[in-house]
């Protein structure tokens, strides 16, 4: 009704006036029923009583007409209006509350916003559930590259996909006239943006056909290399780009958003162009991307390929033996590595937001016992029981609103934050971290986690209110068994939080141990004041062994006169890197009956081994007689002698290819120990080390190790290598530290070591303040007596043992419970742990000792305060007291 | 007898709102007359509680059956006068005739003979 509103509305502009001229008819109408029973004999004093009783609660009377012309909403506001007053006038509590709040909740979001980014979101590409990753299988490698040969055997012979396309890591020298600079690429067969189902938004795909050997050089931008390079100028399509001392024609631009992660960097995309490695069926560096037939599941793809496979196995026994074939969704194989330290992150951040919600909820609890009587006098002024239940709720879900609010603001500032971390190198094959934010997604996760929060927050201590009767809680003191209950409420609570402490200072433990091993693992040389850079030499110029060693020579002899450099070494490939760049080797003169014989192959200098400072257990060294032409020789890792020479001294045997071809015997002239080639994680496997100058390598890196300081030599380093030659590609240019500490798992180690160990930190807290305010709060309650005990003789250590029994029944519930945990965890999470520990045991029981020992001090130094209080009781006052 | 207008349950529905509007109907009253003269009339027989008295006026005051002024009383006291408006009169006469009609059907079922 139209009228009612607007008359309400003008009630409510001129509520003052209103409440006024209803006080002023209330007492008019007393003063008549006084008048009237005065009339009737009665004394004034009995009459103004008798009038206030027929009158009733005159507040409650107001309110009722008040309700007739008010808007439902409004006592919303009043409540909302004395919870404000209520947290202003005990503002430690609330900014407590609010902060706890606000850290658990605005980490969880912020974890969960890499975890929807990274996990939840399909990749870029119509029907991503039907695109797959296909790559060979060795017993030795559990996911390796696929041969050009393999790979058109298999596009040929499977059923099971609609389209199979290969691509492969590549860089080039992309030439600025003198210049040049070393661009990430990629190779691809021409159907493979179409198997990903991506449209260049400029220009046209590969054509079937443009990989094949002879045809022109074309090449496809992705959008960043269009905007950052070209200007994001439509006319860039037509131009040609020189790559490698090739002219390319540019012939389109990839979406923006449809970056292929494993290749986030790559800027150019071109044709695969049949070369050398192309030719052999075990020269595998192509990875598969195939797209599933209609209603052909993963498993049986799976099955087809490796029918496939075995096929060829015994077609090819010289190149295929043991060589299976693996399937897995794409997106799976995008994930990765980040799949279980996101969930373990995400497990952490959930983990500290209860222990925030539990906190604050038993702060809450306790906040109502002091309250028991506010409650019961606004009781009897009038307030119906339903009115103070509302009054608790709007209480509680304040403090949480207020934390979430706060919350988002961490979050906010956190996600970018948390991005920056990532190095920029890494972040290139992240391209989800773009996603990463407020957004819909996070927005809902948010709202869900802070209905939760307000939902606990708010009804927690009404359910109290609407437990225990008003009336008994007037009575002073009143300690009734609902008390009681309410009471043992709170302890559970702190059980609770005690457990969860011990689940994330373990993770914390474990990740800080892991992370620890994991820095702390033998490289088998000297990492500190080393720097290193890679190297692109433009193919054009480069190309006989005889160009290549003059360039090779000049590079170590120029860096080497820099002021500050001890000595420069050359090598085909860093150490801490990859088990990559392999060779298959046969032991002459030894049955072979086709097992793989994986091991690193390294082209180095001969100083590059001094340069590393690498320990030499047998024969020597590389040296320059290495590199003249005549037999081969190699230096093996430690690893290698004990693998395939053990009981013999590898000194002076011989090693060959599969074919045990003349040219490929080489001599073993020295045993190193073992330099830790491949990534941290992963296991050092046999090496052998030749010498760099036999071969021609375009691409490879220097390591220069200094007197001095390391970091200020590196501009040098890259000036005097582009004053040998302009046109020489350099880059990764960084110090050894620097080029450990940015590896992957390095940085995602630290990344949830920190995290982990942070929210393990705060739990801790938490969990410890909680504890002693249940403790300290019991003691208050039982200040009488524990002054009748003293009173009547009990001895002090009886009172400390009174009050710090319960706190040790707590402590030691929690724990165990918190154990228990953790050792479920490690059962039931084996997988995914072993994911996110390196070289540590998810039960590992030193760590678990330590966490122990650091709960109980706390936990005992936390009880110890309010027994002690307890026992300083003067008798006689505590006895008074109440 | 005493029956206390309290609670919505002691009286026919909307019984309290159409005494209110047929007191007002013979003049402008405040709120403690109106109660009074309802109490009198009825020979203390219907006592309206303040506590319904005064939500119901609102209610009225919001139909726009009744209007209210401040005036001065005989004792030379300021006090809330309501008086019936044209709507409000309507409303008795709706009022009043539902009344009747449940009445007399209630006197029907109660005048039905028992069967034993």
């Amino acid at each position: 009704m139209p009228v009612t509103l607007i008359r309400k509305l003008a009630l409510l502009v001129y509520r003052n006036r209103y409440r006024n001229e209803m006080d002023e008819e209330m007492a008019f109408h007393r003063e008549q029923v006084e008048r009237e029973l005065r009339d009737k004999g009665i004394s004034e004093e009995n009459a103004r009583y008798a009038a206030a009783c027929q009158f009733g609660n005159e507040t409650l009377l107001r309110e009722q007409s008040e309700q007739i012309v008010a808007f439902p909403v409004e006592t919303v506001f009043q409540d909302l209006h004395f919870a404000f007053r209520q947290l202003r006038r005990n503002p430690g509590f609330a900014l407590a509350a609010v902060l706890i709040l606000a850290l658990g909740f605005g980490m969880s979001v912020t974890i969960f916003g890499f975890f929807d980014a990274a996990l939840l979101r399909p990749i870029p590409y119509p029907h991503p559930d039907r695109l797959v990753a296909v790559h060979e299988v060795t017993s030795q490698l559990p996911s390796s590259g696929i041969s050009r040969l393999d790979y058109d055997d298999w596009k040929r012979r499977n059923t099971t996909l609609s389209s199979l396309d290969v691509w492969s890591y590549s860089s080039h020298l992309l030439r600025h006239g003198e210049t040049s600079e070393r661009v990430s690429t990629a190779l691809a067969s021409s159907g493979f943006f179409r198997t990903l189902g991506v449209q260049p938004i400029l220009g046209r795909n590969f054509l079937p056909g443009e990989d094949l050997p002879g045809s022109a050089n074309v090449v496809i931008l992705t959008y960043a290399t269009w905007q950052k390079r070209f200007a994001g100028r439509a006319d860039a399509v037509g131009q040609s780009v020189n790559l490698g001392d090739e002219n390319y024609t540019i012939i389109g631009i990839l979406p923006e958003d449809s970056v292929f992660a494993p290749r986030g960097n790559g800027e150019f995309w071109m044709p695969l162009r049949g070369d050398e490695c192309e030719k052999y069926r075990e020269c595998r560096d192509l990875l598969g991307v195939g797209r599933l037939r209609d209603g052909v599941t993963i498993t049986q793809a799976q099955a087809d390929l490796k029918r496939v496979a075995s096929q060829l196995e015994s077609q090819y026994p010289e190149s295929n033996r043991g060589q299976s074939a693996g399937v897995q969704l794409l997106s799976e194989s995008f994930v990765g590595d980040y799949r279980s330290i996101l969930l373990t992150l995400l497990g952490g951040a959930g983990l500290l937001l209860l222990i925030a919600c539990i906190n604050v909820a038993s702060l809450l609890l306790v906040r109502s016992e002091s309250r028991r009587r506010e409650m019961a006098v606004r009781g009897a002024l009038g307030a119906t029981r339903l009115r103070l239940v509302r009054q608790l709720v709007t209480e509680g879900a304040l403090l949480a609103v207020a934390g979430c609010v706060l919350g988002i603001g961490i979050t906010a500032g956190a996600m970018p934050l948390l991005v920056k971390q990532v190095p920029t190198q890494m972040a290139g094959g992240m391209p989800f971290l773009h996603k990463v934010g407020l957004n819909a997604h996070t927005a809902l996760f948010a709202s869900a986690v802070a209905l939760l929060a307000v939902l606990l927050l708010s009804f927690l201590p009404a359910l109290r209110l609407v437990s225990v009767n008003l009336r008994d809680e007037l009575s002073a003191g009143g300690r009734s068994v609902a008390g009681r209950l309410w009471q043992r409420m709170g302890t559970n609570l702190v059980v609770l939080e005690l457990m969860v402490a011990v689940i994330l200072l373990a993770g914390a433990g474990l990740l800080v141990k892991s992370f620890y091993r994991l820095l702390h693992v033998d490289t088998g040389f000297d990492t500190s004041h080393l720097v290193t850079a890679m190297i692109q030499a433009p193919g054009g110029r480069y190309t006989t062994n005889q160009q290549t060693m003059v360039l090779y020579h000049e590079i170590e002899e120029r860096l080497s006169a820099l002021p500050g450099v001890v000595s420069v070494g050359l090598t085909s490939d860093l150490p801490i890197q990859c088990n990559c760049n392999t060779d298959r080797i046969r032991i002459p003169g030894r049955t072979y009956s086709g097992e793989h014989n994986e091991i690193v192959a390294r082209a180095v200098s001969p100083a590059y081994m001094a340069t590393l400072k690498t320990t030499l257990l047998r024969g020597r060294m590389i040296t320059e007689a290495d590199n003249l032409p005549g037999p081969m020789t190699v230096v093996i890792n430690e690893s290698l002698a004990k693998k395939y020479f053990p009981a013999e001294d590898p000194i002076g045997k011989k090693i060959g290819d599969l074919d045990l071809s003349a040219d490929s015997i080489r001599e073993v002239v020295g045993v190193i120990s073992d330099v830790h080639e491949s990534s941290l994680e992963e296991a050092v496997w046999p090496a052998e080390y030749s010498s760099i100058h036999r071969t021609v390598n375009m691409g490879f890196d220097v390591a220069v190790r200094t007197a001095g300081e390391e970091e200020a030599i590196l501009p040098e380093v890259v000036h005097t290598l582009h004053q040998i030659d302009p046109s020489l590609g350099v880059f990764h240019e960084m110090t050894m530290q620097d080029w450990i500490a940015t590896k992957p798992t390095v940085v995602l180690h630290r990344a949830s070591a920190w995290l982990i160990g942070g929210f393990a930190a705060m739990s801790l807290v938490l969990s410890i303040v909680g504890l002693y305010g249940v403790i300290a709060y019991a003691v208050s309650q039982r200040t009488r007596e524990i002054g009748v005990r003293i009173a009547l003789g009990a001895t002090l250590g009886s009172v400390y043992a009174l009050v710090m029994k319960q706190a040790i029944v707590l402590t030691a519930t929690g724990l165990l419970l918190g154990l228990l945990c953790v050792g479920a965890a490690s059962l039931l999470l084996r997988k995914l742990l072993s994911g996110v520990l390196f070289s540590v045991d998810a039960w590992d029981i030193p760590t678990l000792f330590v966490v122990m020992v650091v709960l109980g001090v706390a936990a005992f130094l936390a009880s110890f305060l309010p027994a002690h209080r307890a026992a300083s009781v003067n008798p006689t006052e505590a006895l008074r007291s109440e | 007898m005493y029956i206390f207008m309290s609670k919505k349950s002691d009286l026919l529905p909307g019984t309290l709102d159409m005494l209110i509007l047929k007191t007002l109907a013979r003049g402008p009253l405040h709120g403690y007359g109106i109660a009074h003269s309802i109490k009198r009339i009825s020979d203390d027989v219907l006592t309206v509680e303040e506590g319904s008295l005064y939500p119901a006026l609102q209610r009225l005051l919001l139909a726009e059956w009744v209007k209210a002024e401040w005036k001065m009383t005989d004792t030379n006291r300021r006090a809330r006068f309501y008086t019936l408006t044209k709507a409000g009169k309507k409303r008795l006469g709706l009022e009043i005739s539902q009344f009747e009609q449940m009445i007399t059907a209630i006197s029907r079922v109660l005048a039905a003979p028992e069967e034993v």
